[in-house]
């Protein structure tokens, strides 16, 4: 089986993000970019599957400008075998992932699409849902633990109410949460070997998918700052305010 | 026309531009490795004057001893900048835990790459790379500090080998070393200085901790005592003779330590804003006072020409080549910048800043250290001094 593993490049989770002057968008200039963290669980799941012998190759591809290579370079120096880079400079919603997705599934024919469940920059959680329903392929998303067996494999997810257990034929996806593993950090020798890699570049047109925006963003702004709360004399103050906000019974 | 852009106060002349993909990664996956597995254990370590071997292991794993070496031996055929990275990363954690790192790797696995026959390499430098082997480094010994060249230890030729007498001090790593290269003036070559790696175990070999050091806690030291220890004619290092062998590799030990001591400096730096961002006296923060500043600018400007002066040298020794003495310039300049600021953090936090809690005073205390070994910040001044002038003070 093949694993097949979209990565995305996006803002650093440790970076505070800014808003630019004319809130047309987030300011990314001269700004520490790395792989989605949820990405990265997705990789390492990867991985693991196929050190117990249940996968014979792990591709990483992203949907990105020439600096998603790096991103890329990133799956490949954890253990990834190869990576393909559909490369554009175009804002790209879920959909337009979602279908170019669909037609690299269609080439690699993976037994398994493993990929986070959102990314931190556009919180969007769409794109797993979106190939799954394009490939007409079963998913299980917000995955805790995975099993693969042969010709299936069996999700638990994290809910609200705890953990539900599902099975799903191959091939399916599968979107990654937090608990789902712990990244490996990439060895400086496999570093070096990543290099050595295949990573292939590819453009939308390549695929014959149209990747132009369905959506406009009207403006983008800073989240309010939050005002100081009050402090308040006693218990029965405190409860009193409470019942005024309509929190509890 | 000049483009404009926005200061970064963590990278103020953007050094992460100047470095290529594999250094940013290498950088990143040490930095990840470095603030995951050592921050959380340093100031217990340091409290206890404990040191984990398992440390070794550890950093093996993640490919971080012998970077620089060629990949049969387990090295990474990284370049020098990335090398310096590492150093850089693992000393914004610790000093005593780049030492370790500093010593495995210029001290014990460059030697014995560089001056050594094959079958000494694949004897010791795979097990080395990976951690399950450590080692250590004797020169200094208790009556020849900066003048190594005055060394008392004594190789003997014997049938089939050498009989090695004399006694070494302040050697990192050694209670805990199975590997031990030594420098010792050999009769048989003239009474030039030759190394020999040794092995633990050796009869009349002993290596005793030094207790009670109030600096490099988390790091492990000892002395080396060597009495009438038997060597194979194969513990001879074939390919170095004279002071060259110890200071080719401690060339590329101080050329790390410029790095590390930065990345040292730049704890410090970030600790001692934070603080002065959070600490309200006077109704304002500290950090909104003038004194403050200019401390901090002062800070921000020597860890940033440390940072681009090493990354200079490290373009040179992966390039067209460097001189010793701008390895003298780099060390001398930035461990002691970096005690400067430390001490400067120090004073920054206030009466918190003797707290181990905030970390200043332990990396403050440690950089005394590193102020004095591999090659005090005066002997290095005599080192340019002599290139400048061409006059040795020594």
């Amino acid at each position: 089986m093949k694993i097949l593993v979209p990565v995305k490049r996006v803002i650093d989770y440790n970076v505070k993000p800014r808003v630019k002057a004319d809130g047309s968008g987030v300011d990314l200039a001269n700004v520490k970019m790395s792989m989605n963290p949820f990405d990265e669980i997705a990789v390492e799941e990867a991985l693991r599957i196929k050190e117990a012998g249940n996968a014979e190759e792990v591709i990483a591809v992203s949907v990105g400008p020439a600096k998603a290579a790096e991103t890329l370079r990133t799956a490949l120096a954890m253990g990834a075998d190869r990576a393909i880079l559909i490369e554009t400079d175009e804002t790209v919603e879920p959909l337009a992932v979602a279908k170019l997705l669909a037609k690299v599934a269609a080439e690699e024919n993976p037994g398994l699409i493993l990929l986070g469940k959102q990314a931190i920059d556009d919180d969007s959680n769409q794109t797993g849902q979106m190939l799954a329903a394009l490939l007409g392929w079963g998913q299980a998303t917000f995955a805790n633990t995975v099993t693969v067996e042969a010709g299936s494999i069996t999700v638990a997810r994290d809910v609200d109410g705890g953990l539900q257990t599902v099975k799903l034929n191959t091939p399916a996806i599968v979107t990654t949460d937090l608990r789902l593993n712990e990244p490996r950090y990439a060895s400086l020798p496999n570093i070096m070997k990543a290099k050595k890699k295949p990573l292939d570049t590819k453009t939308p047109g390549d695929y014959g998918v149209d990747i132009t925006p369905r959506l406009t963003t009207l403006k983008v702004a800073e989240p309010p700052v939050r005002s100081a709360g009050i402090k308040v004399a006693d218990v029965d103050a405190l409860v009193e305010k409470l019942k005024v906000l309509g929190v509890g019974a | 026309m000049a483009v404009m852009t926005r200061f970064d106060w963590e990278d103020a002349l953007m050094l992460d531009q100047a470095l290529d993909d594999d250094e940013r990664m290498i950088a990143q996956a040490a930095r990840a490795f470095a603030q995951d597995r050592l921050q959380p254990r340093v100031l217990e370590a340091y409290e206890n004057e404990q040191t984990d071997p398992e440390i070794f292991r550890e950093m093996g794993r993640q490919g971080l001893l012998g970077i620089t070496l060629p990949e049969q031996y387990g090295g990474a055929n990284a370049s020098y900048v990335s090398y310096g990275l590492v150093a850089r990363e693992i000393e914004r954690v610790d000093s005593g835990y780049r030492s370790m790192m500093s010593v495995q790797s210029s001290l014990v696995m460059f030697p014995i790459f560089e001056y050594g026959s094959e079958e000494q390499r694949m004897r010791y430098l795979p097990g080395l790379a990976s951690g399950e082997l450590i080692g250590c480094f004797g020169l200094t010994e208790p009556d020849a500090g900066s003048d190594p060249g005055g060394m008392r230890t004594r190789a003997e030729k014997i049938d089939g080998g050498y009989r090695i007498n004399g006694s070494k001090t302040w050697i990192s790593n050694a209670p805990i070393a199975d590997v031990f290269v030594i420098w010792a003036k050999s009769d048989a070559h003239g009474g030039a200085i030759r190394g020999f790696v040794l092995e633990k175990g050796m009869a009349g070999l002993s290596a005793p901790q030094i207790k009670g050091k109030l600096s490099l806690r988390a790091s492990i030291t000892g002395m080396i005592a060597m009495d009438d220890v038997i060597v194979p004619e194969s513990a001879l290092l074939p390919n170095v003779e004279g002071l060259k062998g110890p200071f080719g590799c401690l060339n590329r030990a101080r050329y790390g330590i410029s790095w590390g001591a930065m990345g040292a400096a730049e704890f410090c730096y970030a600790a001692a804003r934070q603080y002065g961002l959070d600490r309200i006296q006077f109704g304002r923060p500290l950090a909104a006072t003038q004194l403050f500043q200019k401390k901090l600018a002062d800070m921000a400007t020597d860890i940033t020409l440390g940072l681009h002066a090493a990354l200079r040298v490290g373009r040179l020794m992966d390039g067209e080549g460097f001189a010793p003495e701008m390895i003298s310039m780099i060390k001398r300049n930035n461990v002691g910048k970096a005690l400067d600021i430390a001490r400067m953090a120090r004073d920054m936090h206030g009466g918190n800043g003797i707290s181990s809690e905030y970390g200043v005073i332990r990396h403050m205390i440690n950089l005394e250290t590193v102020n004095t070994y591999e090659g005090t910040h005066d002997v290095h001044a005599l080192i340019l001094g002599r290139a400048i002038t061409g006059l040795a003070a020594f």
